[in-house]
């Protein structure tokens, strides 16, 4: 039996695409253009200037506190200009645009460095590379590492789990990264074991990618820390809390942390990452992206400077195709849809996905018909055809007494609705109105 | 990329291909084995009846929506095509086509559209329509033509009462099952549906496979049909050890009258049965014993209609208690 979460879930079309195809280089971009709010938490701030020369690697913008991070340059080149420009997001936020210099690009060619297996450094200083290497959650939500792996005394934590599950159809920058740099994923866990002092670890990845699964467990035949576990094939199964349900049986309580179970868990992206920023000093400067696409010529993985505008990926695996309509940072379950491909890939953008026109838009929402699909699917044990009642009749406090906080927003009802009802929309709504009347009481 | 506008809309970007108006054609699929059945038993009336009740549905539906409330007309979305089909499966075969009319009126016009329409109706518009002739016109409503094979004419058809009428009325005179067994179908007549009844509640075999249908479709669950069945057989089972020759076997009961077409289609209804696992469950429980209450001990023969009716309007209620459990509200794990 394969591991999985008890309760509700979905199965969408997979649509790996790309799960074969190697990670390539992308070609370096002309210019970069890094927002200072690529993490969760306070915006980096700017500490270079305009028309600057800054190195491959430099810090360009400095961490704004406890919850943020460092950003470095990506490139080696010149800052032209300090700019609002619209991000993912959508919204314009403040960005450094460095001009790339060709000539010099000698460091951190690292993807052909050799592996490094010994562990030189001490706890602390392990620590302190992954905050001043500018280390965030690489899933999707970036949130910054080192303040995840900062542990109160009282806290006991017992376990780590590797998220390698990529349970959002299309995505395949994970799964490719498990296959070419598995010994270099090992190493990374290594040194989170030695600097946590944890010694039980479990490698989640969905039953989609057996190869990764029989990569790992053959890595790690005679090692009895680490288990690899194959997880049955359900969105969202990578969700923090229903990894952690499905590994441990243990229950992150409501509003709380896995932590709080005595569990981190962490990204094989962001386990790369770390082994990059111990063993080289190498800083997150760029990331696994896939850009895919149903009708997209040749969709690809590659290795991508953070920066690099979305054009440069579109026009490296063909172009857009003709009836495009929709471009996504992200899957096609939680990601976002972007305006125009001018848009920078950052720290969170795991894949771009292109949606041509017969997917792209939304039916028409008709009355619900009370089947209690929503409610069937919802992981978290909530009925999202009375949260989007209460909030379109804004009743929010009793949204809030229904729990509506709790939503990891994984879009499964909007996707099971047979009426076509928009219940996400509703309850980010309705949670954003909360979150405001809460700020604006304190 | 062509001149076209990009979509800007927030996540999920795909969806199922399950639509509402797919469902709804689901149902009316499971329901063709039943009505081949009632053509074979009733023949040509069988499938008068339907389309009368159907055409005056769909017609109803469309009149309301146009003229009355002017909104927009969803008569193809298929939940009026059920309505008239379940409505007509609900009446003997020989009722008058203006009563079929009234009763069409009366499940479209007042059990459906003055609540707000589809999705907003607390009662099953079908049994709302049955009921309603039932009440007004018991005479008519409880003629059954008997099973008789190529009956093609309509008005001639022999009537007689059903097996559930015929215990009724045998143990109230003082007769035993042993005598009544005689008097009803066999239970192979009852669940192939060689028997007296309403159009579309008589072929036990027909209905199952229409039930199956839509268990693995997943149109529905299979919580209220099974616990309804269990439920039913619990009750008039222990009716039944205590006393065999003043009740009839669970087996009787559940092959005959309405409890099965009630079972899959009427109770399932997902409009008006409840939007929670726990609460199908206790929505079926209390189907099934208002049925046995009302067959053991009521005025009617039959109680499934009424006991799916009253228990719709418990649906609200039960929806506001059973709650699914809120992952992390108990933490069952330990911490260590």
């Amino acid at each position: 039996m394969l591991k999985t979460f008890p309760k509700g879930g979905i199965h969408p079309h997979e649509n790996k695409i790309t799960s074969a195809k190697a990670i390539k280089k992308l070609p370096l971009p002309k210019t970069v253009y890094v927002p200072i709010s690529q993490h969760i938490g306070i915006p980096s701030e700017i500490i270079v200037e305009r028309k600057e020369k800054v190195s491959i690697g430099q810090v360009i913008a400095k961490s704004g506190g406890y919850v943020s991070s460092n950003i470095h340059s990506p490139v080696a080149g010149t800052v032209t200009k300090l700019d609002k420009l619209i991000d993912s997001s959508g919204y314009k936020k403040q960005c450094i645009v460095i001009r790339t210099d060709f000539k010099d690009q000698s460091n951190f060619e690292i993807i052909d460095t050799p592996l490094q297996t010994e562990i030189k450094l001490s706890e602390t200083e392990i620590l302190q590379h992954i905050t001043d290497y500018g280390i965030v959650g690489l899933g999707g939500a970036t949130f910054p590492s080192h303040v995840k792996l900062n542990i109160k005394k009282d806290k006991i934590i017992d376990y780590l789990i590797i998220n390698g599950v990529e349970c959002e159809p299309y995505l395949t920058a994970d799964h490719r990264l498990m296959l070419e740099k598995a010994e270099e994923i090992i190493v990374g866990i290594e040194i989170l074991m030695f600097a946590l002092h944890i010694d039980k670890i479990i490698i989640g990845i969905e039953n989609n990618k057996k190869n990764a699964i029989d990569n790992f467990k053959k890595l790690t035949t005679n090692n009895n820390k680490i288990k690899v576990a194959a997880l049955k094939i359900k969105y969202p199964q990578g969700s923090e809390k229903q990894l952690v349900k499905s590994l441990l049986k243990r229950e992150v309580p409501k509003n709380g942390l896995p932590l709080d179970v005595g569990v981190i868990v962490h990204n094989v992206g962001t386990i790369f990452a770390i082994y990059e920023a111990v063993q080289y000093n190498k800083p997150l400067i760029e990331r696994v992206v896939t850009v895919t696409g149903k009708k997209v010529k040749n969709p690809s993985n590659f290795w991508v400077k953070i920066g690099t505008p979305v054009k440069d990926l579109i026009d490296e695996v063909g172009g857009l195709p003709e009836d495009t309509r929709k471009i996504i940072n992200g899957g096609p379950m939680m990601g976002k849809a972007i305006k125009n491909t001018d848009v920078p890939i950052t720290k969170g953008t795991s894949g771009i996905l292109v949606i041509s026109e017969d997917e792209a838009e939304r039916k028409r929402s008709k009355n619900c018909i009370r089947c209690g699909q929503c409610v069937f699917v919802c992981p978290m044990g909530l009925e999202p055809h009375l949260l989007m009642n209460l909030t379109e009749k804004r009743m929010y406090e009793k949204a809030f007494n229904e729990d509506i906080m709790t939503c990891i927003e994984c879009g499964s009802c909007s996707y099971v609705c047979p009426s076509h009802r928009p219940l996400l929309d509703y309850i980010r709504f309705g949670k954003s109105i909360i979150k405001k009347l809460e700020t604006d009481k304190n | 990329m062509n001149n076209q506008p990009i979509i800007i809309s927030a996540s999920p970007h795909v969806h199922s291909s399950r639509t509402s108006k797919k469902l709804m054609y689901d149902v009316v699929i499971a329901l063709i084995p039943a009505f081949l059945v009632s053509l074979y038993v009733f023949g040509i009336s069988a499938l008068i009846v339907t389309s009368i009740a159907v055409i005056s549905c769909l017609v109803f539906e469309f009149l309301i929506q146009k003229y009355l409330l002017k909104t927009e007309i969803t008569i193809s979305d298929g939940s009026a095509l059920i309505t008239g089909i379940l409505l007509a499966f609900n009446l003997p075969s020989n009722l008058p086509i203006w009563m079929i009319i009234v009763g069409s009126l009366v499940a479209i016009a007042v059990a459906k559209s003055s609540f707000g329409g589809l999705g907003f109706n607390i009662f099953n518009p079908a049994l709302v329509g049955r009921v309603f002739l039932l009440i007004s016109f018991p005479v008519q409503m409880t003629m059954w033509p008997t099973a008789v094979e190529n009956n093609t004419a309509i008005a001639d058809a022999v009537t007689g009462a059903t097996p559930l009428e015929i215990i009724k009325e045998g143990l109230m005179y003082g007769e035993t099952m042993t005598e009544l067994t005689s008097k009803i179908p066999s239970n192979i007549d009852l669940f192939l549906g060689i028997t007296g009844g309403s159009l579309g509640e008589m072929s036990a075999i027909a209905l199952i496979l229409g039930g199956l249908f839509l268990i693995i479709r997943k149109v529905i669950t299979w919580h209220i049909p099974t616990i309804m069945l269990i439920t039913i057989a619990i009750i008039t089972g222990i009716f039944w050890l205590v006393n065999p020759e003043k009740n009839a076997n669970p087996l009787i009961h559940i092959l005959s009258g309405g409890v099965l077409l009630g079972a899959f289609f009427m109770a399932t209804d997902l409009v008006t049965s409840p939007m929670t696992k726990k609460g199908m469950v206790i929505f079926a429980i209390g189907i099934g014993v208002i049925t046995v209450v009302i067959r053991k001990f009521g005025a009617y023969p039959e109680g499934v209609s009424f006991a799916i009716l009253i228990m719709n309007a418990f649906v609200p209620l039960i929806n506001t208690y059973f709650k699914p459990r809120r992952f992390g509200s108990k933490i069952k794990s330990k911490i260590v």
